[in-house]
């Protein structure tokens, strides 16, 4: 085993429980050595799920690389509260270049690197769903394509954030956005296909893929920490609760992650080479309505009254999810069994 | 070493020998034959580059940035379309200071599609920030690509080398070709002045508000100005050890004793130059005023060229609703009003022949020009789609409807 | 300056030919252009090239609207009136064909030019026997060198020999110098019937 699991009901608590565990086995944030490749200072919300996963994952990157690392960003929140003019809150080498380029650019930066005889710095490439789902999504699956050697990270909070919460290409059926208001026959998003990116770096089979959100703290970091085992392209997709967009508690944002997780519309698993080789398993499968009664981007799904129509196809959606995945199966866990090859179809229908 | 070599090859050769380290490009006529020679180059280790084949002009721009940030000598090649595909990356490289170098191959933008050269796609980029050198022939497409590293690096800004598409991309011409000793004696490694080490960690690319944007903004213009000193010298340097006269800022030729100076941009100057020299024998004072730096406008340069003479400018790209752009850069840096009549030529690959210039320049030289002209403009066949556009709404489109007019079925020859 | 227009269609090697001409008067120290009439990518079309030739440095970058010489590789575009645009009563013509002017229906056409300057060679059956592929052009040039002197057979060879490698180099060479052989033999011929005629 990678590291040592901690289940909350040891702890009676939501501690990450660092205080029973070896210092080897403690997370890269307890320690007081961390780089902060994301330090104090920024401008990020009350409550940030954004702010909260690139300081989680970039100082874990930051431990596994030795700090030989440097750090691509696309246009976003993260960008924008990270960088404000004069200050910066980088305390790794970091370039900001366009909105739809950040996959090209990292592409660009390990080319040099490689060029430079600098194989020994990585390169990870980061932005929002926006950036990485809909307008890099071009230069995303270049970088796939070509197995570029680079870790790139997409933090989802499910809409434009940065402009006034507009709906991206990752913003759920129902939910509202300011493009997607709760007025009208079909308030809020309308059910569509969804662009499931983990799936499809999956179908570019590169070495590593893995999910991953802001409520588990030290499996965000393993994952981080083990996409630089490998190289060529890798992506890391992680889910970061906007308490501005999504209305909810600032204080909620690592529970809302873990209600997402728990209910199973956000599958927490890895695969390399295009198949699966662990999934998190949920231990009581929370109903959809817990999780979505916690964000007012949901709440014309609860007044005036419940629409349980829709609640129902949200629910079928996260029990797909949970039959495809395997979630419920504790076999499926990091260190059990593999998941079995046919858990993961990719729609097509089984031979 | 004197070699009979087509356009595209030479410059091909000229960049390599500038030991560029990442090389990232997408297709697009008729920039292929410089990246497929580049790409064969790498592919059969005579060049140590990494060599991307990105998805989309786009990326390849990106990629441009990121390597260049990070340390690296970056190199890439579009025209038209893919110019203005990686238009907002473009701006980005410029404004982040990054010493990328270019080439454009000059072609038309559509709709309407077309293939063939004139200057539209990079006059759209005027005002991104970087430098823009524009070749008379091959031999100085090549010779611009050397000095255009040096100069990007020494400003750090990027430069665009322009060379007329298929003209002087796909012609065989004779040309020099330097050998490598020369141009590692003249381009020296690249030493950036901002770059990303993780030893060094700085933030490169932050948003800048009010407060500091227009100081950010002036520098760049201020870069520009230095550019001016920077493009001379540099071709100085270049007459000093390569022995010929390429780049520079203006190349006047016949233009002192002229009483009519014929402004003009790429490969166009040499077919002037020929229809001077013929005007000439008949009796005319006239010269000719080739920019080769277009961005910075050498406004100096030419102002000193063209006093209290008559001017007429030769443009292969036109600003609708405004007439000429180049135009509009020389008389902001005429001291005086003067004479100034535009002629619109060579769009989309029309040929410009000595005949047309011919008769143009002397009806100049007579007089009757007006202020803005198409040269070889078919005004019976524009007639036409105007009479049918005012005869009905649903009119058709106007290019397909020109098309069957003309009947065109193979290429015309002149 | 001696400026050439070849004919053919997409395919053909038109443009190869135009510019092994340019490096052939490239050797005898000359100054030469080659360009391509530039179109779509495309077989079969029918396309055009143009060399240039010249002792001071060649500047202008406009078409070939006034050839000094004609290269026709593909006979079937003869129909196009405007194949001859441009060329002048001292022009000269090299047609890839089996046929000669007259059978070709050109015989009327030829009245207005040099009789010994419009010629024809079968530089497609000649590569198929010497290369073994129907691609005409070094023929072509081995038959320009007898007919226009613009350029030396040696340096049509040298050219060959520096553009191919191998099988290819030699049979483009042999083909080249059958046409160079055949063409003299067809001026030869041609002299003395006008000499005859004349007398």
């Amino acid at each position: 085993m990678p590291y040592q699991r901690i289940k909350f009901y040891q702890t009676g608590s939501f501690a990450v429980g660092n205080r029973l565990l070896a210092q080897d086995q403690r997370s890269e944030q307890a320690s007081p050595g961390r780089s902060n490749a994301l330090t104090c200072g920024h401008r990020a919300c009350q409550g940030c799920g954004e702010a909260l996963g690139a300081r989680y994952a970039l100082d874990a990157v930051h431990r596994a690389t030795g700090g030989k690392m440097i750090a691509v960003n696309a246009t976003g929140c993260l960008e924008v509260f990270s960088t404000p003019f004069p200050e910066t809150s980088w305390q790794v080498a970091w370039l900001h270049s366009l909105f739809g380029n950040a996959p090209a650019v990292a592409s660009g930066v390990a080319a040099a690197l490689k060029a430079m005889g600098r194989t020994d710095i990585r390169v990870v490439g980061q932005g929002g769903d926006g950036g990485t789902v809909d307008i890099g999504f071009a230069c995303l699956s270049g970088l796939f394509e070509r197995d570029d050697d680079v870790l790139y990270i997409c933090y989802d909070n499910q809409a434009y954030m940065n402009t006034g919460v507009q709906r991206s290409g990752a913003t759920p059926p129902a939910a509202r956005t300011a493009t997607t208001q709760a007025v009208g026959r079909e308030p809020g998003n309308r059910f569509g296909q969804g662009k499931n990116v983990p799936l499809i770096a999956m179908a570019h089979e590169i070495p590593y893929v893995a999910t991953a959100t802001v409520a588990d703290l030290r499996d965000l970091e393993y994952k981080a920490a083990r996409a630089m085992d490998f190289r060529g392209a890798r992506y890391l997709h992680i889910l970061v609760p906007c308490p501005l967009g999504w209305g909810s508690a600032p204080a909620d944002t690592v529970r809302v992650a873990r209600l997402a997780a728990e209910s199973g519309l956000f599958p927490v698993f890895e695969a390399e080479a295009g198949q699966v080789t662990s999934s998190t398993p949920i231990r009581r499968q929370v109903p959809v309505s817990d999780y979505l009664r916690l964000q007012a981007r949901y709440a014309h799904l609860f007044k005036p009254e419940e629409n349980t129509e829709v609640i129902g196809r949200i629910q079928a959606a996260a029990d797909r999810n949970i039959r495809r995945f395997g979630l419920m199966s504790p076999a499926n866990e990091r260190g059990g069994s593999p998941a079995p090859a046919t858990a993961i179809s990719l729609g097509r229908a089984a031979p | 070493m004197l070699k009979q070599i087509e356009g595209s090859r030479a410059v091909a050769e000229a960049v390599a020998m500038c030991r560029p380290q990442v090389i990232c490009a997408y297709p697009i006529t008729p920039q292929t034959h410089i990246v497929e020679a580049l790409s064969a180059m790498v592919k059969k280790d005579e060049l140590a580059a990494e060599f991307l084949n990105v998805e989309s002009e786009f990326a390849a721009m990106s990629v441009a940035i990121g390597a260049s940030a990070a340390g690296a000598r970056a190199y890439t090649a579009t025209a038209s379309q893919g110019l203005l595909y990686m238009s907002e990356a473009v701006w980005n490289a410029a404004g982040l200071g990054l010493p990328i170098v270019m080439t454009v191959a000059n072609r038309a933008i559509g709709a309407p599609i077309n293939i063939w050269n004139d200057h539209s796609d990079a006059m759209s980029q005027r005002d991104a920030g970087w430098l823009q050198l524009y070749a008379e022939t091959s031999q100085e497409a090549l010779d611009l690509h050397i000095q255009a590293f040096r100069i990007a690096e020494e400003l750090s800004v990027p430069v665009m080398v322009c060379m007329d598409g298929f003209l002087l991309t796909h012609a065989s011409e004779r040309a020099d070709v330097p050998e490598q000793a020369q141009v590692d004696a003249f381009l020296p490694r690249y030493e950036p002045r901002q770059v990303l080490d993780p030893a060094a960690p700085v933030s490169i690319g932050a948003m800048v508000g009010p407060e500091a944007f227009t100081e950010v903004r002036y520098l760049a213009y201020e870069r520009m100005r230095q550019a001016l000193g920077v493009i001379t010298e540099t071709a100085a340097d270049f007459r000093a050890q390569f022995g010929r006269d390429s780049g520079g800022l203006v190349r006047p030729y016949l233009a002192e004793d002229a009483d009519i100076v014929v402004v003009a941009l790429g490969s166009t100057l040499g077919t002037l130059k020929d229809a001077v020299d013929e005007l000439r024998g008949g009796g005319m004072k006239i010269g000719v005023l080739g920019i080769t730096s277009f961005r910075p406008f050498p406004a100096d340069a030419v102002r000193e060229a063209l006093p209290g003479r008559r001017v007429v400018v030769l443009e292969r790209a036109l600003a609708p609703g405004a007439g000429g752009i180049v135009t509009a850069d020389v008389r902001a840096a005429l001291n005086q009003p003067q004479d100034i009549a535009t002629v619109i030529a060579g769009l989309g690959g029309r040929a410009i022949t000595r005949k047309s210039l011919r008769a143009m320049l002397t009806a100049a030289a007579a007089g009757e020009l007006g202020p803005l002209t198409f040269l070889d403009l078919d005004t019976a066949l524009v007639d036409r789609e105007l009479v049918r556009m005012r005869a009905a709404r649903r009119s058709g489109p106007s290019a397909e409807n020109l098309l069957r007019d003309l009947g065109i079925t193979a290429s015309r020859i002149g | 300056m001696f400026q050439v227009r070849f004919h053919g269609r997409g395919g053909q090697g038109v443009v190869t030919a135009a510019e092994l001409l340019a490096s052939a008067a490239f050797r005898e120290d000359r100054h030469a252009q080659a360009f391509p009439s530039f179109g779509s990518e495309r077989m079969g079309a029918p396309v055009m090239s143009f060399c240039r030739i010249d002792d001071q440095p060649i500047r202008t970058h406009e078409p070939v609207t006034e050839p000094d010489a004609l290269i026709i590789q593909d006979p079937t575009l003869l129909h196009q009136a405007e194949l001859f645009q441009g060329l002048g009563r001292d022009g000269y013509m090299l047609v890839n064909s089996a046929r000669g002017f007259a059978e070709l229906g050109l015989g009327e056409f030829a009245d207005g030019f040099h009789r010994d300057r419009l010629l024809v060679v079968p530089a497609s059956s000649l590569a198929m026997t010497h290369l073994g592929r129907p691609l005409p052009g070094a023929a072509l040039l081995g038959g320009f060198a007898a007919l226009t002197w613009a350029v030396s057979l040696d340096s049509v060879l040298a050219a060959i020999n520096e553009r191919f490698t191998g099988p290819v180099a030699a049979g483009n060479a042999a083909a080249a110098r059958a046409a160079f052989d055949f063409v003299r033999d067809e001026r030869k011929a041609l002299t003395i019937e006008e000499a005859r005629a004349d007398a």
